[in-house]
């Protein structure tokens, strides 16, 4: 993939793959072209050449909601609740293009996230970070995709919730979702983890299995803080 | 106290209603499009005058008319929306403003090339007011349309807290790009969301009717309280408009109240005036509006 | 021979006159995207000024001053400029659209009081015996004199506004019309700019409310519709090309032409018809505004980087 927001690059090459209940870690320095290789998947940025292809077939250039109705999910950094809406009403907006299935995947996604049955009423944006984070995960499960892209999950959020927030995305993925993430914290994220890429500038610049990333001395230092 | 009342607090209420219906679909479009609907009055008007030929061509009451009118105001809003607009939605909302002066300009001039610029009246004749309790009075009209716009905004209320597309549209006028990545169809929650802001605005222009009388500008000059009401509720927020609408609609004609001496506080030719000071206080004090909305 | 000679001098101050209107409003929305929807306002000040300042002394308004009508143009233009100023201080720090809305009540609120206090300005009927200059010359000698100050006027600002353009001062506007914050991120007085663009064309537009008020000898709540100066002046400004002088000014020739055009065919129509004529012409204005924005959305002339200055 080449691109990026208004005639600047960011993106001058990076190629990503994420097989059927894998999770993959994305991780890289600041700049690194994380996040716009997430949007660059999702249809957000405009991609100068290569190509997205998922479940066998070219999606490039296409529009979100069509992506979210062929079983992508994507949940961006920030701004990622609807803050009037209450957490049952922005669960149902992830099932908005399903309305079939709204009944069985709202008990899934609260099977998973207790919490939010407990704050179903109440209006996203009173709750916590984490609980927000939650929300946000909850709706994007409602359309039942097959991937789900999550940036940055834990940003912003104290270790403890973090930790909860790890666990609940292996659990996702023990549902039979595969799972493509954006992180900072590179250590945990890739403790969870298949695989892992490391970006920079713009490029890949490692690929490899979580566990031998997590022991490569130069990610070390660069990215888990030693 | 009860003339304060009957000539003052209660019409206020009953012109308060016209304004948060035609605020409601202001602020939905803002939030939702990101522009301010410069042809919304006009879209009155023409819900006015919509129901003006239902009274004429069938002889019925403005009221059995009112249905048609905004039957009318909701697809013609659509219509203009899937032939002016949409071009435009990757536009900045600056370029759909102008584009919806255009509107404005073509929309007023249809009615006065169809129905002329003569004042009409959907009815002849005076009514008398009808005795509450004690010396309050209410006019009929002001009756009317208190009560037929509270049944209104009870089925709008309805629309978006239980329906699917209702819903939607409070997500998309909270978020709209979010929307978007969430897998909601916005092109549908846009139709739908000129269907209801065409609708209401109909509703409010056949009352303003009734209120006063039937004139092509009748809508314009309402363009400016209208905004200041949707500021005032906070854009995106269809409950604050409707707050914003009664609040606006009561303050100008109680500050005609002759309040300090014989003489009314503020003359009646200028109750837009306070709409105008109410909006400019918001924007600089607190943008946002009185339930936190947007600022776009 | 004689009618068309006058219809001719008519059409070209009136060209003359909107072409001074859309100069101002270039200057707000063009140079600094600044989006003035109270044209009428503005107008209405420079307008109602000069009546007041040169109309001979009448027991229906203010006046009797007797001022001579050129010495009236600077106070028109001053007051307008005056009414502007806090405004802006106001609205200016405001987004696009807002400054719409605030701009429209602002002038709504203006003509409001023109047309209600009967002592300032004969209410709705207005001032209907402003001298005209050069008047003393006759047909079609005074007609053409008051033409050439227009056109004068005219050039004047346009010379001033292709500076304008080209100075850092027009720089720093785009800079701060296409993006705010790097512009006040490399040091640029931010709100002083946009205050000073908006202050300046308000004051032009005043000029040309002034300059109306003289042709028509009369200014009245009718002479002040927004449509006829808020909407129309947008309309020339948007087809002729926004962020361009020249498109400003071949903006308000086109669209006048097509607006006294439509004249000429309309009052062919059968009787019934002519009085609604002006409504088909509104119609046709504004279909034409919403095609050409759809369509070539920067205008006939478009915006071009300004030509160095060695």
């Amino acid at each position: 993939m080449v691109g990026g927001y208004g005639g600047m690059d960011i993106l001058n090459g990076v190629d990503l793959a994420v097989e059927a209940n894998e999770i993959v870690v994305i991780i890289g320095a600041n700049g690194a072209g994380k996040s716009t290789a997430m949007k660059a998947i999702f249809g957000l940025v405009q991609l100068r050449a290569g190509s997205v292809r998922f479940d066998g077939q070219d999606v490039t250039g296409r529009l979100p909601n069509a992506l979210v109705g062929l079983g992508m999910g994507y949940v961006p950094q920030e701004r990622n609740v609807f803050r009037n809406l209450t957490v049952l009403e922005n669960l149902e907006m992830g099932a908005f293009l399903k309305p079939m299935t709204l009944a069985r995947m709202l008990e899934q996604v609260f099977t998973l996230f207790p919490v939010l049955k407990e704050k179903a009423r109440q209006p996203a944006g009173e709750l916590s970070g984490g609980q927000r984070q939650m929300v946000a995960v909850g709706r994007a499960l409602m359309a039942e995709p097959k991937l789900l892209m999550l940036d940055e999950p834990t940003a912003g959020l104290s270790p403890l919730v973090m930790e909860q927030i790890f666990e609940r995305i292996v659990a996702v993925n023990q549902a039979g979702i595969g799972i493509l993430l954006v992180e900072q914290n590179a250590r945990q994220a890739l403790s969870i983890a298949h695989r892992g890429y490391v970006l920079a500038t713009g490029r890949n610049r490692l690929t490899d299995t979580a566990a031998a990333l997590l022991d490569n001395p130069e990610i070390g230092q660069s990215f888990l803080g030693g | 106290m009860a003339e304060f009342i009957n000539l003052y607090l209660l019409p206020g209420v009953a012109v308060g209603c016209i304004y948060a219906l035609g605020a409601v679909g202001i602020s939905l479009i803002f939030a939702i499009l990101r522009f301010a609907h410069f042809a919304h009055g006009d879209v009155m008007t023409l819900g006015a005058y919509l129901a003006y030929s239902v009274v004429i061509a069938l002889g019925w009451s403005v009221y059995a008319a009112l249905p048609f009118a905004i039957l009318g105001g909701a697809l013609a809003s659509m219509g203009i929306d899937h032939v002016v607009y949409r071009p435009f939605r990757r536009s900045p909302g600056i370029i759909v403003v102008i584009a919806s002066f255009g509107v404005m300009l073509v929309v007023r001039s249809a009615i006065q090339l169809f129905w002329g610029v003569d004042i009409l009246s959907y009815e002849t004749g005076i009514r008398r007011p009808i005795p509450l309790f004690g010396d309050i009075r209410l006019a009929q009209k002001h009756i009317i349309i208190i009560a037929a716009s509270v049944v209104i905004a009870a089925a709008l209320h309805w629309f978006l807290s239980r329906s699917r597309m209702g819903k939607a549209m409070r997500a998309m006028s909270d978020d709209a790009d979010l929307a978007r990545i969430s897998g909601i169809d916005t092109e549908k929650v846009v139709r739908w969301t000129w269907l209801i802001g065409g609708g209401l605005a109909a509703a409010a222009g056949v009352f303003a009717g009734i209120n006063t009388k039937l004139h092509p500008s009748i809508g314009w000059d309402l363009l400016l309280p209208l905004f200041a009401a949707a500021i005032l509720g906070g854009i995106g927020r269809p409950y604050g408009a409707i707050v914003g609408g009664l609040a606006i609609g009561i303050a100008q004609e109680v500050a005609t109240y002759p309040w300090l001496s014989e003489l009314p506080l503020v003359p009646p030719a200028y109750k837009n005036a306070v709409a105008f000071f109410v909006m400019v206080a918001m924007l600089v004090w607190r943008p946002t509006g009185l339930f936190k909305g947007r600022v776009l | 021979m004689f009618g068309l000679l006058m219809y001719g001098l008519t059409l070209l101050t009136m060209i003359g006159i909107y072409g001074v209107l859309t100069l101002a409003l270039n200057l707000q929305w063009g140079f600094a995207g600044l989006f003035n929807a109270g044209i009428a306002g503005f107008f209405a000040v420079g307008a109602y000024t000069t009546a007041i300042l040169t109309a001979p002394e009448s027991a229906n308004h203010l006046g009797g001053f007797g001022w001579p009508p050129l010495a009236a143009l600077p106070v028109a233009m001053l007051l307008s400029g005056l009414i502007a100023w806090p405004i802006g201080r106001i609205c200016l720090g405001l987004k696009g659209d807002y400054l719409a809305m605030a701009s429209i009540g602002i002038a709504e609120i203006i003509r409001l009081v023109f047309k209600n206090e009967t002592w300032l300005a004969n209410g709705t009927m207005g001032i209907s015996t402003v001298p005209r200059p050069f008047e003393s010359l006759g047909q079609p000698w005074g007609n053409a004199a008051f033409l050439l100050l227009v056109v004068l006027i005219l050039v004047v600002l346009y010379l001033a506004a292709e500076r304008a353009w080209a100075s850092p001062w027009g720089r720093a506007m785009r800079a701060i019309r296409d993006n705010e914050l790097a512009a006040a991120a490399i040091g640029k007085d931010v709100v002083r700019f946009r205050l000073e663009a908006f202050v300046i064309g308000s004051m032009v537009m005043g000029l040309g409310g002034a300059l109306s008020a003289m042709y028509f000898k009369f200014i009245g709540a009718s002479a002040t519709e927004p449509l006829l100066t808020t909407f129309l002046v947008w309309v020339m400004l948007i087809i002729g090309g926004s962020g361009n002088n020249r498109g400003a000014l071949l903006g308000a020739l086109v669209v006048w032409l097509i607006w006294s055009g439509t004249e000429l065919f309309t009052n062919r129509l059968p009787a019934e018809w002519i009085t609604r004529s002006s409504y088909l012409r509104a119609l046709l204005i504004g279909v034409l505004l919403i095609v050409v924005l759809q369509r070539f959305a920067r205008g006939i002339l478009p915006e071009r980087p300004p030509r160095r200055i060695d």
